[in-house]
């Protein structure tokens, strides 16, 4: 009895130790994790002579709201933050029209070679972008849309990316056949449906979409450097850029920018965190 | 529209055609559908030829071409790949410093990731706050990420080196304007970004149904033993996944290294000595800075046809790690 007690007392006490343990590393890591982001926060309200300093300064004292200010007119953020949103939203949107009609025509429509068309669909998911890139370029170029917002809008609005119609199809084959049957003998042709019926149910699976369709647009680099030349043209991710290209930098107000950048991100992810985490899963269902 | 819906609505059809082996196609009801059909994924498709299938066909044309986007393409044919294979340094220094890169970030990505993923999956109080905290820097938009890592890395008061002077008395290295340390500063900000795989193991890891570890540690069986005989093999899958992207989205890295690299050299360059000269950056260079599009295209095709060959020897090897579940079933 007494070893038997024993035993236990053992086991406990080292399944004790062993969360205590966990908890430690976990509490070291994730101030490692944490801390650039706590910089990042904290520097963009020092003052200039506070932002070398040692020992580090971690709460400003004043908080130089300036900054921010500095980095929203002279910066002309205010410019780019307009023109990064008018891209985000307009080309978003085209990747959930699109995306969606074509998840609907897979996943509901039968057609002569729709198993074909789908297997390219998925083959292009593995196509690296840089093949593409420079005969893209050379497209939009041909096009007279250089230094316009069109490249950076227009191709959403043709399918919206191969994953996306692959995540929306897999959501609208789990949504019950009877729906749409009973729709079909009610007389609703299939673009009522696809309107009144499969994207009203299917909010769930859009706004996975929509919220990996903003970050893309809102972070995208690349393709604004390629198609944007004139400064009143451009994004927060290329006025950052411009910002980090100089010589003599206040650090002060790059972190304030860096954080105006980033912080509707992480509203996003604040206010709707189970999408992302949905979207991560059927990232992972692919492989 | 569903397989079910046709039979209920249309049998005519279904007894028409053990009549007369017509065409599926040839009912009314069943062409207005592919009619639809066609309709609905015609976005997508006429995306697919005009901005995947030309793109990647065309892109094959200039690489066997010398075009700077201006005049008319003229014809080398296979030049541009003997002169970038046999002629060119800088593009074996571009292949050393991506392959650096690639071995230098997957791996971190893949074994931390998922020891930190198997940490952040115990039932502890608070851990969604912790989950929180490892994922979040991954969401953080590259171009600020990287400005911040700038500030950081900065040789005289930034926060790592001054840490380490004022705490451990080391002179800390030149991060972001020594060539031995730009890319070792590319993989310290890649870690910072290790919650994104760290989710998709977590996703993966809950899968696992958690009768299999009490089976286990009824028989005896420690942690360690577990995570070897359950953990590794049921999640092996998501692995392969993990490895296949971060290899593919390693090799074609751009927007971080673009900008350490231009951060104090100017547009044209790649870090100092061209240490943070990567594939993509190397493209960019050639096409965009020199409009030399077919010599770039002909980079990127060499790059495409590593990866493909790449992922073709990474599905072959899998067979003999991966574990499916299905398979095992079969058997």
């Amino acid at each position: 009895m007494l070893n038997i007690a024993l035993g236990r007392f053992e086991g406990k006490s080292r399944k004790v130790a062993q969360s205590s343990l966990v908890y430690c590393l976990l509490v070291a890591l994730g101030f490692l994790f944490a801390m650039p982001l706590v910089w990042l926060i904290s520097t963009s309200l020092k003052s200039n002579e506070q932002v070398g300093m040692w020992p580090p300064v971690w709460i400003p004292y004043p908080f130089v709201w300036e900054n921010y200010f500095v980095a929203w007119t002279s910066g002309r953020f205010g410019l780019y933050f307009f023109n990064t949103a008018f891209i985000t939203v307009l080309a978003t949107f085209g990747q959930l029209l699109t995306a969606s009609m074509a998840a609907f025509g897979f996943a509901r429509l039968r057609f002569p070679g729709r198993e074909v068309l789908f297997a390219v669909l998925l083959a292009t998911m593995m196509l690296p972008f840089v093949v593409t890139m420079i005969p893209t370029f050379i497209l939009f170029k041909n096009l007279g849309w250089l230094d316009s917002f069109r490249p950076l809008i227009v191709p959403y609005y043709f399918g919206g990316g191969a994953f996306f119609i692959f995540l929306l199809r897999q959501f609208f084959k789990t949504l019950p056949t009877e729906l749409f049957e009973q729709a079909t003998i009610d007389g609703a042709s299939n673009y009522r449906i696809y309107y009144q019926i499969l994207l009203p149910l299917s909010k769930p699976a859009l706004s996975t979409v929509a919220i990996f369709g903003f970050l893309h647009h809102w972070n995208d680099f690349l393709a604004p450097l390629i198609y944007l030349n004139s400064p009143e043209k451009f994004t927060l991710a290329l006025g950052l850029q411009q910002f980090i290209q100089r010589t003599e930098v206040r650090y002060q107000e790059m972190m304030a920018m860096a954080l105006l950048m980033t912080i509707p991100v992480l509203m996003v992810f604040f206010f709707f965190q189970q999408y992302f985490i949905r979207g991560v899963v059927m990232s992972g269902i692919k492989g | 529209m569903s397989q079910e819906a046709i039979p209920a609505t249309d049998s005519k059809v279904t007894a028409d055609l053990s009549a007369k082996p017509r065409s599926v196609w040839a009912s009314p009801i069943r062409r207005r559908e592919a009619r639809d059909g066609i309709v609905f994924i015609l976005p997508w498709f006429l995306g697919l030829l005009i901005f995947i299938l030309g793109p990647f066909v065309a892109g094959f044309y200039y690489s066997l071409t010398e075009y700077d986007s201006l005049l008319p393409a003229n014809w080398l044919g296979v030049e541009n790949y003997r002169r970038i294979l046999f002629d060119d340094d800088r593009f074996w220094l571009t292949v050393y410093n991506t392959v650096w890169y690639v071995c230098a970030a997957v791996v971190p990505q893949v074994i931390l990731g998922l020891l930190l993923a198997v940490l952040l999956n115990q039932k502890a109080r608070g851990i969604t706050v912790f989950r929180t905290v490892f994922f979040m820097p991954s969401i953080v938009p590259i171009v600020a990420s990287v400005s911040l890592f700038i500030f950081i890395l900065h040789d005289r008061f930034g926060l790592l080196n001054e840490t380490l002077y004022q705490v451990f008395g080391i002179v800390g290295p030149n991060w972001l304007t020594s060539p031995d340390w730009s890319k070792p500063s590319l993989v310290l900000w890649s870690l910072w970004g290790i919650g994104g795989g760290m989710i998709i193991y977590l996703a993966g890891l809950q899968g696992i149904p958690q009768t299999l570890y009490e089976a286990a540690a009824i028989d005896g069986a420690g942690a360690l033993r577990c995570f070897w005989k359950i953990t590794i093999p049921l999640i092996s899958p998501t692995i392969l996944f993990v490895v296949i992207m971060g290899i593919i989205g390693s090799f074609q890295i751009f927007t971080p290294v673009f900008l350490l690299g231009s951060a104090n050299y100017g547009l044209a360059a790649a870090g100092p000595m061209d240490s943070l000269l990567f594939w993509v950056v190397y493209i960019y260079n050639q096409g965009f800075f020199y409009f030399r599009m077919g010599y770039a295209s002909a980079i990127a095709w060499l790059l495409f046809m590593l990866l493909v060959v790449l992922t073709l020897i990474q599905f072959r090897l899998a067979g003999r790690w991966v574990y499916y579940e299905d398979e095992a079933a079969i058997r």
